[in-house]
């Protein structure tokens, strides 16, 4: 249940935040073990560690708004409302998957639900979830656009173009950096002077905001004033939320050739599930036994989807042709 | 003039269509540098601005990929776009955002999502303006899937085509020619619309079929003028869109001259020209008196000297030498 900005999250929407969280990781996890065992085809770029950043922002979305992500989507489309069973048959590449096999991770579409497109082009959802956002802008629909990027996509003149174009016609999109470090393997520290995202915003005239990724109250709170303002005519903010995936860049990864032990030891101490639900049962806003529950039926709600994927049919050969042309 | 006819140039004929389809449709938007109050840099938007106003008519700045994505979003989003390159020369900037989103999204997304945008932009050569603003490389875009490529040579055809192309539901490549912006032709005077995938016979003749489109139809119109001199009867055919592209009416051709020579402002490797080519040779191989014959562009960058120029890019004269010399032979 949607609530007003600036209030204390009630308990209801702490149990959805943990449960939002909760399913990302446990899909990933499910999903490294399945290509692991060579279940699925093509590749995968997992989201383990950056759960709070789709669960905060998501938290305020409407069916209606449009999400447009990135190779390491899973997440968002989760977030957004997609089906876990919808997500799981495309990586299964079934025809039952969310882009009836055509897509796979890195292009997943279900607009029927407000997700716009994972993308496997790096920087490439910056300019599209900010035409979206002048399409909105342009029908009067009350849309707000949400773009997921990662700090490898800033440097690119993707992220540039963009941002000014929808600074400069006020448009109602929210630039979500997941700002994880690393693009690829390259050190964001080694790839830029200027590492702290946020600041950039100065050089476009739009607020610039920079949160704890790892902390889905902070996400939150930050996500809400911004999609507020979007929705409310007050134009575009870059949000940049500091966080760290935990597994290497793609399944395959070991993600330690330029990273080091300690520094990964240090962020799974920083693990945003696990910190959140320490923090909400020491302060007593809720139990560990309503926790418990949601584990509990997150492990149901995977089950069903993993069964619903292996079981679907495969996608006739014939059509390999269907959907080239839209007229 | 013919009765219900009208002239007007190439240029005149897109602002038309486009303020019929703007109007038509509210939920069109054109995108584009410098669109808006100049009326574009070719003054092919001229007086939409006023008319329907900053909201519709987006002005940017000199940023195509931004420009060209965001106009791509805007399209998944529920608008129907226009986006302008101006220049064909500069969607170089932004062949990302039409190769990788454009041309696949409804695909990869099994049809859920359309993408209604035209993309535009004048190719070619004209007063030497050099090597980065002279390309003629509309056969790349033939080469993807999922885009529709139109070469208009004609006033008529660019308002026709135009306006289909706005009514389709996908990306479509609207590929003038900069040279023909002033030139004059006859449209009709009635509201009309040309479908995609069907040429033109722009004359008839028994020899010879000569293919060509956009501004190498105006060379292949002069020189079958100057062939027929020679005893030379030319049928001069223009495809107008390569994809979807009008084989029956090429083959038909083909097969009624026996010969086929294709003109072309680009280069022959992997081009346009190979692919007619190859055309007839699968479909009318043994109609064929001769083998078929490229005139193209010589495969060089745009020279700036007007004399390096015009030795590199067909002319008349050359169109003629070849023809007489591959008949004759």
């Amino acid at each position: 249940m949607m609530q007003a900005i600036g209030t204390v999250p009630d308990t209801a929407m702490l149990l959805d935040l943990y449960q939002c969280m909760l399913r990302l990781r446990d899909f990933e996890v499910k999903v490294q073990e399945l290509y692991r065992s060579g279940k699925l085809p093509g590749f995968v770029h997992l989201y383990v560690g950056e759960e709070a950043v789709a669960a905060g922002v998501c938290a305020w979305l409407e069916p209606k708004d449009m999400v447009f992500s990135t190779h390491r989507g899973h997440g968002h489309a989760l977030a957004k409302g997609v089906p876990g069973r919808d997500v799981m048959a495309e990586l299964y590449g079934k025809v039952t998957g969310c882009s009836g096999g055509r897509g796979g991770s890195m292009h997943m579409y279900a607009p029927e639900y407000g997700f716009m497109g994972t993308n496997g082009i790096v920087g490439a959802g910056l300019p599209l979830a900010t035409g979206a956002a002048l399409s909105a802008q342009l029908r009067k629909s009350g849309q707000v656009s949400i773009c997921f990027f990662g700090d490898g996509a800033v440097n690119s003149g993707s992220f540039h173009e963009s941002v000014n174009l929808g600074t400069v016609w006020n448009l109602p999109v929210v630039y979500v950096c997941e700002n994880n470090l690393f693009a690829t393997e390259m050190a964001f520290s080694r790839a830029t002077k200027n590492t702290s995202v946020a600041s950039r915003a100065a050089s476009y005239h739009l607020p610039g905001v920079e949160v704890d990724g790892n902390d889905v109250l902070a996400v939150y709170e930050a996500a809400g004033e911004a999609i507020a303002r979007a929705r409310n005519g007050g134009g575009p903010t870059l949000l940049e939320c500091k966080t760290y995936r935990i597994v290497g860049h793609h399944e395959g990864d070991p993600g330690t050739d330029y990273r080091t032990r300690e520094d990964l030891d240090s962020w799974k101490q920083r693990d945003p599930i696990k910190c959140f639900r320490q923090k909400m049962t020491s302060t007593e806003r809720v139990s560990a036994e309503a926790f418990d529950d949601i584990v509990r039926e997150t492990e149901e709600w995977l089950n069903d989807a993993v069964e619903f994927a292996r079981n679907s049919p495969e996608p006739i050969a014939e059509t390999v042709m269907d959907h080239v042309w839209a007229s | 003039m013919q009765n219900g006819m009208r002239e007007i140039t190439y240029v005149d004929a897109g602002v038309e269509a486009l303020r019929e389809e703007m109007a038509r449709d509210e939920n069109t938007v054109y995108i584009g540098q410098g669109i808006g109050p100049r009326g574009g840099n070719f003054r092919q938007t001229r007086g939409l601005w006023q008319e329907f106003g900053d909201h519709r008519l987006r002005d940017t700045g000199i940023c195509e990929l931004g420009a060209t994505g965001v106009a791509i979003g805007a399209a998944m989003a529920g608008s129907r776009v226009i986006v302008d390159e101006v220049f064909l020369d500069f969607i170089l900037e932004a062949m990302t955002q039409v190769i990788q989103q454009a041309a696949k999204t409804h695909y990869s997304s099994n049809g859920k999502i359309k993408v209604p945008i035209v993309i535009r932009g004048a190719m070619g050569s004209v007063r030497s303006a050099g090597s980065h603003h002279s390309h003629a490389f509309y056969s790349w875009f033939a080469h993807t899937p999922g885009l529709k490529v139109v070469v208009p040579s004609c006033a008529a055809d660019v308002k026709g085509l135009m306006k289909t192309a706005i009514r389709d539901d996908g990306p479509v490549m609207f590929i003038e020619h900069k040279a023909l912006y002033n030139s004059k032709g006859e449209i009709p005077t009635h509201e009309y619309s040309i479908p995609f995938g069907e040429a033109r016979i722009c004359r008839e003749g028994s020899d010879v079929t000569l293919v060509a489109v956009s501004k190498m139809v105006q060379v292949a119109m002069e020189a079958a003028t100057a062939l027929e001199k020679h005893g030379i009867s030319v049928e001069v055919i223009d495809p107008r869109t390569i994809v979807p592209l009008d084989r029956a009416a090429i083959a038909t051709s083909i097969r009624k001259t026996g010969r086929v020579a294709i003109l072309d402002e680009a280069p022959a490797m992997c081009g346009f020209s190979g692919e007619i080519f190859a055309l007839a040779c699968e479909e009318c191989f043994d109609d064929l008196d001769a083998p078929p014959l490229r005139i193209c562009s010589l495969p060089a960058p745009n020279p700036f000297s007007p004399v390096l120029e015009n030795q590199m890019i067909p002319t008349v004269e050359r169109v003629v030498r070849e023809i007489r010399h591959s008949l004759e032979a």
